[in-house]
């Protein structure tokens, strides 16, 4: 049972990350219709980025500055990208958008590198790390920022996009772009609102990823990328609700099959999951089952 | 007050609209007649600035559409409802009718024009937190017109607002119509129920394969023996 309690509580804390993962990849396709590839690309950078922002600085940055910062620059690349690489192909067959996606992602993987290096940085804790005890176990801060933290950027996220009018005009532009513009709606604006706030949590996921496991290199994206998208598409491609359930579950299932199973099954069993739901239900958790238009 | 000129659009090289010019006043009721791929909602389209033109002008209060973009068309007082009503369908009917203000900033102007939506429209006010995509047909086009008056317009471009309504709400949908142009909004309205729209607008024009064949007021085209045996022989 301690065991079992130990291992959800971890479970917890890599779902946290897949989840702030996941939540990009789902509003960025609920918006444009894209898979975006580099999403684990814009994880990696931000990891980048708090690691300057901690270590390269003549003077120390509280955390939550360096986070906010990071995140900050994260929106802008993400921004970028789809003003450079994914705007012209709005109305390009689906595949076109796809393949850019691909070649982003490996031209930021390389873009790093050149600017990095191809060594690894290792990430110092930026928090304390001595553990907490709750109910008898001890529990590490940084589990409990992350799960914090996470849930608490869940939350400010849910309320922005069902409270608030830019959040609404959000849903409304991935709803049905062209009775968005009839509104009013400046339907480019809100395409990049929607990817900075995907780019900065993906940011954060890539962060609490890199402090997780102390090490921040080029293609560090790609794996948990990856998952974070098996997790969208376990929640429901699209739906935000679907993507936070869906990383959480992932996190879960890849720390039980850790503790209970093996190391080695972990990826099999990811992977194997996403060919499952892909074969009996595509639409996930929270998706709709709509028909696709073509 | 809105004037098209000679109006050409083209889809790549098919020529949709082929010279087409009309005029709509301040306070009338305007219908544009057609039927199926005449080019109606091409029409309508490149008013909101949806489609570009090709050649021609389209002015509005004496300013050029063209110079706007898509999204500030609305801005000063054009309101187009879409053909096949495109509530935004997982959105509630409020946060639709909200969307509908989008541009607004004067919240209490926009309370009375929600008030002003939930009179003309009570089925509406009694489903605020239905989902929109939930609602029947004939609810949803209540939605889509109550959503394009919550930009206060001066003019509303109506596509085809009683397809694929029963008859007693077709009638229902053309006497709010009237109601609304009668608390002065000018209306473009665009039909194939040529009989409905020709009753209650006050000017007509006929519309074939891009051209405009025939054109007056309402009345003297409800006798007119090519529009009867056209378009009203139903
Ligand atoms: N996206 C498009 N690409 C190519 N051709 C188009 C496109 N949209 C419309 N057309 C063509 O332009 C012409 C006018 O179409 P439009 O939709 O304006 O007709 P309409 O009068 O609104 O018809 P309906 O009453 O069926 O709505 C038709 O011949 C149609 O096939
Ligand atoms: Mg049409």
């Amino acid at each position: 049972m301690e065991l079992f309690i130990r291992q959800l509580i971890n479970g917890l804390n890599t779902g946290s990350i897949y989840a702030l993962v996941a939540i990009g990849y789902t509003m960025v396709y609920g918006i444009i219709k894209l898979i975006n590839f580099a999403h684990g690309e814009i994880m990696m950078f931000g990891a980048y980025f708090a690691f300057l922002f901690a270590f390269s600085l003549s003077f120390q940055l509280p955390f939550i500055l360096v986070i906010v910062l990071s995140m900050f620059f994260a929106a802008l690349l993400g921004i970028l990208i789809e003003r450079v690489a994914y705007k012209k192909l709005r109305k390009a067959p689906r595949i076109s958008a796809l393949i850019t996606a691909i070649g982003m992602s490996l031209f930021l993987q390389h873009l790093a590198q050149l600017i990095f290096g191809a060594t690894p940085y290792v990430m110092k804790q930026l928090v304390d790390t001595t553990p907490v005890t709750i109910f008898n176990f001890d529990i590490s801060r940084l589990t409990l920022l992350t799960i914090g933290l996470s849930i608490f950027f869940m939350i400010l996220l849910s309320l922005f996009v069902y409270k608030t009018k830019p959040g609404k005009a959000m849903r409304a532009v991935s709803q049905d772009k062209e009775a968005a513009v009839l509104m009013g709606i400046n339907v480019d604006n809100i395409i990049s609102l929607t990817f900075a706030i995907g780019s900065a949590l993906g940011a954060l996921g890539g962060i609490f990823y890199a402090m997780t496991y102390s090490q921040i290199y080029p293609t560090m994206g790609v794996l948990p990328g990856l998952k974070a998208f098996i997790a969208a598409v376990f929640g429901g491609i699209g739906s935000i609700g679907g993507a936070m359930i869906g990383g959480y579950l992932i996190g879960i299932i890849e720390t039980m099959t850790k503790a209970y199973i093996s190391s080695k099954w972990v990826d099999v069993i990811v992977f194997g999951l996403l060919i499952v739901i892909l074969l009996f239900k595509p639409s996930g958790i929270l998706g709709k089952n709509r028909k696709e238009k073509v | 007050m809105l004037k098209v000129d000679n109006l050409h659009v083209h889809y790549g090289v098919i020529h949709a609209i082929k010279g087409v010019s009309f005029e709509v006043n301040e306070g009338e009721i305007v219908t544009l007649i057609g039927s199926n791929g005449a080019g109606k909602t091409t029409i309508l389209k490149a008013i909101s600035q949806l489609l570009e033109k090709s050649d021609g002008d389209i002015t509005f209060l004496d300013k050029s559409l063209s110079d706007y973009k898509a999204h500030d068309v609305v801005h000063i007082g054009v309101s187009h409802v879409p053909e096949g009503r495109h509530v935004f369908p997982d959105l509630t009917v409020l946060e639709n009718l909200e969307m509908g203000a989008y541009y607004r900033k004067d919240k209490t102007k926009i309370r009375e024009d929600l008030y002003k939506v939930f009179y003309r429209f009570p089925r509406l006010k009694e489903r605020v937190s239905q989902i929109a995509g939930t609602l029947s047909g004939g609810e949803q086009q209540m939605l889509a017109i109550g959503r394009a008056l919550m930009s206060h317009p001066k003019i509303l471009l109506l596509d085809e607002p009683s397809m694929g309504l029963a008859p007693i709400l077709v009638k229902e949908i053309f006497d709010i119509i009237k109601e609304i142009n009668a608390a002065g909004t000018t209306i473009l309205l665009v039909e194939q129920n040529a009989n409905q729209a020709l009753h209650i607008s006050d000017k007509a024009y006929v519309l074939e394969t891009g051209n405009i064949t025939l054109s007056g007021p309402s009345k003297e085209l409800l006798n007119d023996e090519k529009v009867k045996a056209a378009y009203l022989s139903a």
